[in-house]
């Protein structure tokens, strides 16, 4: 069973920026590939078009999955297209072997007025399947879809996600030899999408398959190797792992400039210590340098991680009335035992915020002052709350050398 | 399993697929044979959804032919054109005349509209090609049936009785939709890339149409007749007309031939079609 399904070398394809001159090398590729001669001429760019794709290779073998990673308009798509044979490369071969099936347009050539049974059997037959194999697996698309009763009823009256849920039980009813999945599985509702994911993993089994996505958890869980694509050209061609590493890195522009807001009472702020990387569950120690020049009462204290600006998890200290603390005249460093911290792996911003007892007045907020990476398994990104020590002492060795940047 | 079912193996390269004529043959007859099945269901998809949002439902297909019927008979009779005499009953003639271009021009409008209205499914789905095209055959041969009976009822109101070449019209019929065809799929794949061809024809068609003996006869002599004569769609309608009526067809031989040069027009321009459609896809989405 282990034998190779998709084997590509050095595939390129071109596009155009302009649709007049699109259209126009339209009309001479059609008169040259009449005329026999080659597609793409030898591979040379005419005015104005790019390499959507540029000598992108690799082997496939049944049971395995790749992943096709990388930003949107990366290639990725092309590549799908190329591999399903509706448009040819200018430049290198591909072969597959067997069936080629895609979870790519889900009820393409759905007709509105037909019935859910009516299209089934035109949307499987497009898909490739014969008659008989219609016959034999129609009951089990309808029960798959969970249409129920409404198969007799024209797909107008569907909801969308009864259209996509009645698309995929035909689509994943093919049983291909080699799949092309791009990013389908973000449809549907919870429950709907776990049944596809099962129907999926079946199909993995059996057939080489090629996976879209930008789910780096659902990439990881499947993938047996990846391929990152940038601007068209393979960047890394190998391990999971590897690959999720430089496509995070390759998305990542440079950390956002920290942004420290404080009122009067604080006259300068420095970061002594932050690790670059930390475990998954590991401990992340903060310490900040704070001058006050006027007393303080601290009252409320937040530590949040942050990830492309969006927050994912906090930590935070109340100092109940009684227990606020005091910080008088002079530096004090303050120490954060942040953790365990259980964020999925990547980089993320800390900010450092603390208010009055009121909770209402800033004493001072220290946005994005630091970044670390968490190095571990990759999970999704739901916030939760991050236990958290706190201490201050009172330092006097030390000058604090930051001035501050005041924003008002 | 394997062993005894090999896997096909597909291979795409930009070498161009006519340098390679014997497996070019070979997909042709492939994928043709591939196409039977989703033709027929797409054929049939496309003519009961038509029919299912129509209230006069297949009427709908004599609409044209018999307004276009209406129009010259009023012309004739009120004496603003002169057609000249015709064996036939005028508005027989005219409606048959406009029933058989009918068809003929649904043959030559069909593929480029179904491709059209495909196109979603071309650029995400790899199927036959072919499938859409016959697809558009099927649907124009189903129109053309309901046309055809309707002429039968019109003959048998006028008295008109044809004698047994009737048998022959369905090979009219043919004829005339295998010409349209031919012409349909050689303008498709320009006409996808490029809107002007769809505005166009319908202007180059009606001309054509008055370049045929459709709404006026054929006469014996003069200009008119060498033009009429030398439009090869001109044997197609008066042959089919003749054996509709119990006449006698003229251009027998040349009905003949232009059905051979139509056959081999139609090979020509389906390798075309199989050629063009990854490069028009390509344009057509990016």
């Amino acid at each position: 069973m282990n034998d190779m399904l998709i084997k590509a070398e050095g595939v390129s394809k071109r596009f155009c920026r302009s649709l007049k001159k699109s259209l126009w090398y339209g009309t001479q590729d059609l008169c040259s590939e009449i005329a026999g001669r080659r597609h793409g001429g030898h591979g040379q760019l005419r005015e104005d078009e790019f390499w959507a794709l540029q000598d992108v290779g690799f082997e496939l073998r049944r049971g395995e999955c790749l992943g096709l990673i990388g930003r949107n308009g990366a290639g990725k798509t092309t590549l799908l297209r190329l591999l399903n044979g509706l448009i040819r490369p200018d430049r290198g071969r591909i072969e597959i072997r067997g069936r080629v099936g895609a979870l790519i347009a889900l009820g393409a050539g759905f007709n509105p007025i037909l019935t859910g049974r009516e299209n089934i059997h035109v949307n499987a037959s497009v898909l490739g399947l014969s008659r008989h194999e219609i016959d034999r697996k129609l009951d089990g698309i309808i029960d798959f879809s969970e249409i129920g009763d409404f198969i007799d009823t024209p797909v107008q009256n569907y909801s969308s996600g009864m259209q996509l849920r009645l698309g995929f039980a035909v689509a994943s009813a093919l049983e291909p030899d080699v799949l092309l999945l791009d990013e389908v599985l973000a449809v549907g509702d919870a429950g709907f999408r776990t049944k596809c994911f099962k129907r999926i993993g079946e199909v993995l089994q059996n057939a080489a398959v090629i996976f879209v996505s930008h789910s780096e958890a659902q990439v990881s869980r499947i993938c047996d190797s990846t391929l990152l694509l940038e601007s068209g050209v393979a960047k890394h061609h190998g391990s999971t792992s590897d690959g999720l590493r430089l496509y995070r890195e390759s998305q990542q522009g440079p950390a956002p400039p920290p942004r420290i807001v404080a009122d009067a009472s604080v006259s300068a702020l420095e970061l002594h210590h932050v690790p670059e990387s930390m475990p998954w569950g590991g401990m992340l120690e903060i310490e900040l340098a704070v001058k006050i020049s006027r007393p303080i009462m601290l009252g409320l204290i937040f530590v949040h991680f942050s990830r492309d600006g969006e927050y994912q998890a906090n930590a935070e200290v109340r100092l109940e009335s009684g227990g606020a603390m005091q910080l008088g005249d002079g530096n004090h460093i303050l120490t954060f035992s942040v953790g365990p911290v259980h964020l999925g792996r990547g980089r993320y911003q800390v900010s450092v915020s603390i208010f009055d007892a009121s909770g209402k007045t800033t004493i001072f907020q220290a946005l994005d002052i630091a970044s670390v990476d968490v190095v571990g398994p990759a999970t999704g990104g739901v916030p939760h709350l991050v236990p958290i020590a706190f201490q201050v002492r009172q330092d006097v060795a030390s000058p604090v050398r930051t001035r501050l940047t005041l924003d008002t | 399993m394997n062993q005894q079912n090999p896997l096909p193996v597909t291979i795409y390269t930009p070498e161009s697929a006519i340098a390679n004529p014997g497996r070019m043959l070979r997909d042709m007859v492939h994928d043709l044979r591939m196409s039977r099945e989703l033709s027929w269901r797409l054929a049939v998809r496309d003519i009961s959804a038509q029919y299912r949002q129509a209230m006069l439902g297949f009427l709908w297909a004599l609409v044209l032919p018999v307004a276009n019927t209406a129009v010259w008979v009023f012309l004739s009779a009120s004496g603003i054109l002169a057609v000249g005499a015709t064996e036939l009953p005028y508005p027989v003639f005219v409606l048959i005349g406009t029933m058989l271009w009918a068809i003929f021009m649904e043959a030559v409008t069909a593929p480029m509209q179904g491709v059209s209205a495909a196109r979603d499914m071309l650029a995400k789905i790899n199927f036959p090609r072919e499938a859409i095209v016959i697809a558009g055959i099927y649907q124009v041969l189903f129109n053309a049936a309901i046309k055809l009976a309707i002429l039968l009822v019109v003959l048998f109101i006028f008295g008109i009785a044809p004698d047994w070449r009737i048998v022959l019209v369905p090979f009219g019929v043919a004829s005339l939709i295998l010409a349209g065809t031919a012409i349909g799929l050689f303008l498709t794949p320009i006409g996808l890339l490029y809107t002007d061809i769809g505005k166009g024809l319908p202007i180059l068609m009606q001309f054509l149409m008055y370049l045929t003996p459709v709404v006026y006869p054929l006469r014996g002599e003069g200009r008119l007749s060498t033009l009429l004569l030398l439009n090869p769609l001109t044997p197609l309608i008066e042959t089919t007309r003749a054996w509709l009526t119990g006449g006698t067809p003229q251009w027998l031989l040349y009905f003949l031939a232009t059905n051979v040069l139509a056959i081999v027009v139609l090979l020509a321009v389906w390798i075309v079609y199989r050629l063009a459609m990854p490069i028009i896809i390509e344009r057509m989405s990016s």
